[in-house]
């Protein structure tokens, strides 16, 4: 049963476009939105079961390739990291089917988007349910794959295949960093299954690369890579991180989303908001073994990760279309999500993953509502006063936006259970881990801290000046568009209703489980903790040292609850030697026993700073945009230096476009017109072709249809034979 | 061995040749109304000869009239083919010949005098039952070729071929008689046992280089290939189906007889020639039919070239290479027939069209025509999987173990020459725009063919294909 969980999809995708053209669009539509709606409930069936019960499962479906001492199956992998990957994809996936019956009516060509739709939730399912790489590297190809069909999915337009296109290449150069990183593992490890790779690091079992006579405790290896010694996790995890970096539009490889946003609006919030972007945080948490025993790679996740959050927050900051502004959210976020789990707090990142899927998917599906009603107006600076126009899209942007923002009662728990919305407490999490992680000592705790506060300003500022801009002041709107708004039909504005419950309340309802108290059984064991494994080594240390008994006490090690780092306030030493940190790790146990997670031992500014950087940001832009003219707004006004480079996102396309499209253009023409075309195309193909022709032109002149000459051919051709056989057999008698 | 009793075994050549005369004598008291009955007899005939063919097979008796006259393996596997290929050939010209207006009961009595011949020469193990085997094939196929006496063009081919037939009859003649003075023998075993004492006589190797070319002629190889072409535009279509397919499995089966059960031992002097002859045809046949625009003539270079690659294995003179001969004709028969088929079927108001231009954007407008020629096409062209590539794969490997790689690879360039215009076939079916659509109507027989033919071609020949290797690799080991 469990596989049609992922399978479901799978059956709309192939079955939308032959229903479609028997039965009609609407048959294609209602039978792709039923599947997904099954394949919804079954996935919070398989939450409830997995991740609350417990109840994790590896179901192999069959094997894939095997070949010589490669050996990579098919199968359905439920634990709780998948478990929460499959309740947000297949739910969002639902309610964007959904909304999607009411968007595309009209533009035709409905069973095509539907079909992509499921395939693309297949490929998401798979890459998530994943129990090796190469599995997640298919799905992972997958989601690329309809991510590009749906970015090109109005083909006939320009800009939508460029942007199609564009996501398609940079996201190539991430894949190849992440298929240098898969091949690296099986490089070191002889393996790609998920188990026996982690198995191995928590174990500190013996690897011998490929080619390498000796092997060495794995998180000691040195492999050689283009000319140099490196430590093998560290390559492994940077590469994988490239990969990442790609999928998830993290800084310089963020081009293509912002551009993505030519796709249909359900496509925006589906792929490019709450699923698939979330890849790369899903990977570097699934990965989480790899990145405890390779700080550096860890170090570039969270560097990159606070980076992305605070680059993209100032780029929203300028942005005028409606979607583009929600796009530089989504990369900011994401830059949120990648700095929690590049300090260790993966859970907080995947809580933060959980929750942004249903504010941002809300503020998508909302923006979407707006640009219908709005004739496919996508400007903000063109709209004003829409909420008389959509009140009820009004409300349920307000509420994405009160979510995003973080807008929550800091300090206040009820029940254990912080108060405030869902953004707000996944975010203060995160926040908190980072300041937790820069007080221990992890590179670029304070940093990414730091940054993220002021992200969290300017995400503040963003997301009201939409709302300010796109639903209240003046309207700014032609007339006929004032005075004839599209209906919005009731099909796209029910599924933001769950979505709308998700952003306020999933961050209250899923704490204790994800963050909590109760994160230790929920997540049983999905995460690794360098800590947890070296306390458990020492406290073995002992006892007998070889290395299957290594491996009981690595894997026993790892149920535990690893958020430890943000426990160690007191404790500089992170990354000691077992001896010194033997006593610390009893003392995080202890800690732990007592399901302390309470934030009390952080200074009071900490617990506050989100709330006031919220807070100065609303009031920011409300200074800036509810006083006067709102298009002349006082600090961003237009022709100032800042206004420049941010309107311009840092330039980052234009030194793209002068540092490597030009250039490769460029090489590509000369090699494809005097390379190509010229010399091989010339000699070779071409050339040839001419000398066949001419000679085949040349042979049937001789075909005159005159009798006398066929004959004289036949005589020819035998005194031709007559005489070399003369010549042969020596002259004969 | 009684007279009565050696007919005996010959029952499927008394069977065609009696009831021929019956059908003639039937048909010209009944007269044309009555052609297309007198066709399915014909059609009945050649099936009934298969039938006895194969239950023939394996006769005590193999050697009739003096050791003239053999009925072994390779016989048997040849005939089958001829005899099949010859049905098929009629059963498709009783759809199209009335249409041309060509509805004479001559017709099928023609093509059973002709078939008769070919079994003849399939059998013939003496110079002088090799040369009465030939002609009676030949003089039928004069006819044929000029069977509409009313086109200028038919009439033509008729003449052309038939002057030019009588020339190599004349070579070959003279390279039979140039044996017989230098061995003092007609029949074949008589003539290789005198062949192998002493050393070369090159008078005898004179004699066995004009046998070739006169034998070169009746397969259409270069450069006595001259003919085929106009002979196949101008004779009537259903006429150039039957020429391309049944006289060709003859000839070449004579041709590979008389060379290995004959002469075997003086193979290093004949085999330079085979095998120049057979580069020859393939290059022609390659260069040649990438300008034409008539797609008769094409498929007429398409045989010659196909030829070639046929010889290739006569070249390789092994018993391997016999077999591969075999293997070759074969598919080249089934998927000569089926396009021939399509062909057939390219009809409009007004009579069948020829130009290749014909079949622009086919695909368009009658899919499973446009379906069944592109597997003839890829087929012809020697693409995997389709059954020509098994041809040319069992020829070139034959080739190479008898260490004539050069032989193989100039046969592997050959046909990548020669896709381009089959491809370009392909490309006129599937890629332009859509010339004016055929008659819908069709014959059943001749859309039974095309399909069956397609179905041989691909995907059935996959798992075909190994039996009629182990066939016809037992049917060549009968020669050695």
């Amino acid at each position: 049963m469990e596989p049609f969980v992922v399978l479901l999809p799978l059956f709309g995708a192939m079955l939308a476009m032959p229903v479609g053209r028997a039965f009609g669009a609407r048959a294609a539509e209602w039978l792709t939105t039923s599947f997904l709606a099954l394949a919804c409930i079954y996935a919070w069936v398989l939450f409830f079961r997995v991740a609350i019960g417990g109840a994790a499962e590896t179901i192999p479906l069959y094997t894939w390739i095997a070949s010589g001492g490669f050996e990579a199956s098919w199968a359905v992998r439920l634990d709780t990291l998948s478990a929460v990957m499959l309740v947000v994809v297949n739910t969002v996936s639902f309610l964007v089917h959904a909304y999607s019956i009411g968007y595309m009516k009209g533009y035709g060509e409905q069973p095509r988007f539907f079909a992509y739709l499921s395939l693309f939730t297949f490929a998401m399912l798979t890459l998530v349910t994943a129990d090796n790489f190469l599995q997640l590297f298919f799905g992972w190809e997958g989601v690329g794959l309809a991510s590009y069909l749906l970015i090109g999915f109005w083909f006939k337009k320009k800009s939508a295949n460029d942007a199609a296109i564009k996501a398609f290449v940079v996201n190539r150069v991430g894949d190849f960093g992440f298929a240098l990183g898969i091949m690296g593992i099986f490089f070191v490890f002889g393996s790609v299954d998920f188990d026996t790779v982690f198995g191995v690091i928590a174990a500190n079992g013996d690897a011998v690369p490929f080619g390498y006579s000796m092997g060495a405790p794995i998180r000691d290896l040195t492999i050689t890579f283009i000319g140099h010694d490196w430590h093998a996790l560290t390559v492994i995890g940077v590469l994988l991180f490239i990969g990442a970096m790609g999928k998830s539009a993290q800084f310089m490889l963020h081009t293509w989303l912002p551009d993505a946003m030519e796709g249909p609006t359900p496509v925006s919030a589906l792929i490019h908001a709450a699923t698939m972007v979330t890849a790369g945080v899903f990977l570097v948490s699934r990965c989480s073994a790899i990145y405890e025993f390779a700080p550096n790679a860890a170090a570039m996740v969270t560097l990159v990760g606070a980076t992305t959050a605070f680059f993209a927050a100032t780029v929203g900051l300028l942005q005028d279309d409606i979607k583009k502004i929600v796009a530089y959210s989504t990369c900011s976020q994401l830059g949120y999500m990648f700095f929690a789990a590049g300090v260790g707090a993966y859970d907080a990142a995947m809580f933060h993953l959980f929750t942004h899927a249903f504010f941002k998917a809300l503020l998508f599906l909302g923006s979407g509502a707006v640009i219908v009603g709005m004739h496919h107006e996508q400007n903000i600076k063109k709209m004003g006063d829409v909420k008389v126009l959509l009140p009820l899209t009004h409300i349920l942007m307000v509420v994405g936006t009160i979510s995003i923002t973080g807008v929550g009662i800091p300090g206040l728990k009820l029940f254990g259970v912080p108060v405030g919305t869902a953004g707000f407490v996944s975010k203060d999490m995160i926040l908190e881990s980072a300041y937790a992680a820069g007080q221990a000592g992890a590179a670029y705790g304070n940093y990414a801290f730091v940054l993220g506060l002021i992200a969290a300003v300017f995400t503040a500022f963003y997301s009201w000046r939409l709302i300010f801009l796109t639903f209240w002041g003046r309207s700014r709107a032609p007339e006929n568009v004032r005075k004839h708004p599209h209906a919005v039909p009731d099909i796209m504005l029910w599924p933001l209703a769950p979505l709308a419950i998700g952003a306020l309340a999933s961050g209250m309802l899923f704490y204790s489980q994800f963050v909590g108290p109760k994160s230790d059984e929920f997540w049983n064991g999905a995460f690794f903790s360098r800590a947890e494994i070296e306390a458990a080594e020492s406290l073995h240390a002992g006892a007998s040292m070889d290395a299957t008994a290594l491996l009981d006490h690595g894997v026993n090690a790892v149920s535990g609850d690893h958020q430890v780092i943000s426990d160690l306030d007191a404790d500089a030493n992170l990354h000691s030697s077992p001896d010194e940190t033997h006593g610390v790790a009893n003392e995080i146990v202890i800690h732990d026993e007592s399901g302390d997670h309470d934030a009390h031992r952080f200074p009071l500014w900490v617990i506050w700073a989100p709330f006031f950087a919220m807070a100065t940001g609303t009031l920011a832009a409300g200074w800036h945009y509810l006083r006067g003219d709102p298009l002349k707004p006082g600090l961003l006004r237009e022709g100032g230096m800042i206004y420049a480079f941010l309107k311009n996102k840092w330039y980052f396309d234009e030194i793209y476009d002068f540092l490597l499209v030009r250039p490769a253009f460029a090489l590509g023409r000369f090699l494809w017109k005097e390379g190509d075309e010229r010399t091989i195309d010339g000699v070779g193909p071409d050339g040839i072709t001419a000398v066949v022709a001419a000679s085949a032109k040349r042979i049937v002149r001789v075909q005159t249809g005159y009798m006398y000459h066929y004959a004289f051919a036949m005589l020819v051709g035998i005194a031709v034979f007559i005489t070399f056989v003369l010549f042969t057999t020596g002259g004969g008698r | 061995m009684g007279v009565i009793e050696t007919l005996t075994h010959a029952f499927p050549e008394l069977l065609l040749v009696l009831g021929g005369m019956i059908l003639l004598i039937t048909g010209v008291f009944l007269g044309d109304r009555y052609s297309r009955h007198i066709s399915l007899i014909a059609v009945a005939l050649m099936i009934g000869a298969a039938i006895l063919t194969l239950l023939g097979q394996g006769a005590s008796a193999n050697a009739l009239f003096d050791g003239a006259f053999r009925i072994d393996d390779f016989a048997v596997f040849s005939k089958i083919v001829i005899f099949v290929a010859a049905a098929f050939a009629i059963l498709m010209s009783i759809g199209t010949l009335p249409g041309e207006e060509l509805g004479r009961f001559e017709y099928p009595i023609l093509i059973i005098l002709a078939v008769f011949g070919m079994s003849l020469m399939v059998s013939a193990s003496d110079l002088i039952s090799l040369y009465m085997g030939v002609e009676t094939q030949s003089l039928a196929l004069y006819i044929l070729a000029a069977f509409n006496r009313d086109s200028r063009r038919s009439t033509e081919a008729g003449l052309k071929y038939f002057v030019l037939g009588a020339l190599s009859s004349g070579l070959l003649l003279y390279g039979a008689s140039l044996i017989y003075g230098f061995t003092g023998s007609t029949q074949f075993e008589t003539i290789a046992r005198i062949a192998t004492s002493g050393e070369t006589n090159i008078g005898l190797v004179f004699g066995v280089v004009f046998l070739i070319a006169g034998l070169a002629f009746k397969v259409s190889a270069a450069p006595f290939h001259m003919w085929t072409p106009d002979v196949y535009e101008g004779a009537p279509t259903p006429v150039t189906a039957f020429f391309a397919a049944a006289p060709k499995v003859a000839a070449i089966a004579l041709f590979s007889r008389v060379l290995v059960t004959s002469v075997p031992d003086i193979i290093d002097q004949w085999r330079p020639i085979i095998a120049i002859i057979s580069v020859a045809s393939m290059t022609v046949g390659a260069f040649s039919a990438i300008v034409q625009v008539n797609i008769k003539r094409l498929m007429a270079y398409s045989s010659i070239g196909h030829m070639g690659y046929a010889l290739i294995g006569l070249a390789a003179g092994t018993p391997e290479g016999i077999g591969s001969i075999l293997i070759y004709m074969t598919i080249y028969v089934v998927m000569t027939i089926g396009a021939f088929a399509c062909i057939l079927m390219m009809r409009r108001r007004g009579g069948l069209t020829e130009k290749i231009a014909d079949l622009s954007g086919l695909s368009k407008t009658n899919a499973p025509l446009a379906l069944m020629l592109t597997v003839f096409m890829f087929s012809m062209a020697g693409v995997p999987p389709a059954g020509g590539f098994f041809g040319k794969w069992y020829v070139f490997l034959a080739a190479v173990n008898a260490d004539l790689v050069w032989l193989a690879i100039a046969g592997a360039v050959a046909s990548v020459i020669s896709a381009f215009y089959y491809l370009k076939v392909i490309w006129v079916i599937w890629f332009d725009e859509p010339a004016p659509t055929f008659e819908r109507e069709v014959k059943p027989a001749l859309r039974f063919t095309a399909a069956g033919a397609a179905f041989l071609m691909f995907p059935l020949t996959l798992f075909l294909v190994g039996p009629l290797r182990e066939a016809a690799n037992h049917a060549a080991s009968a020669l050695f």
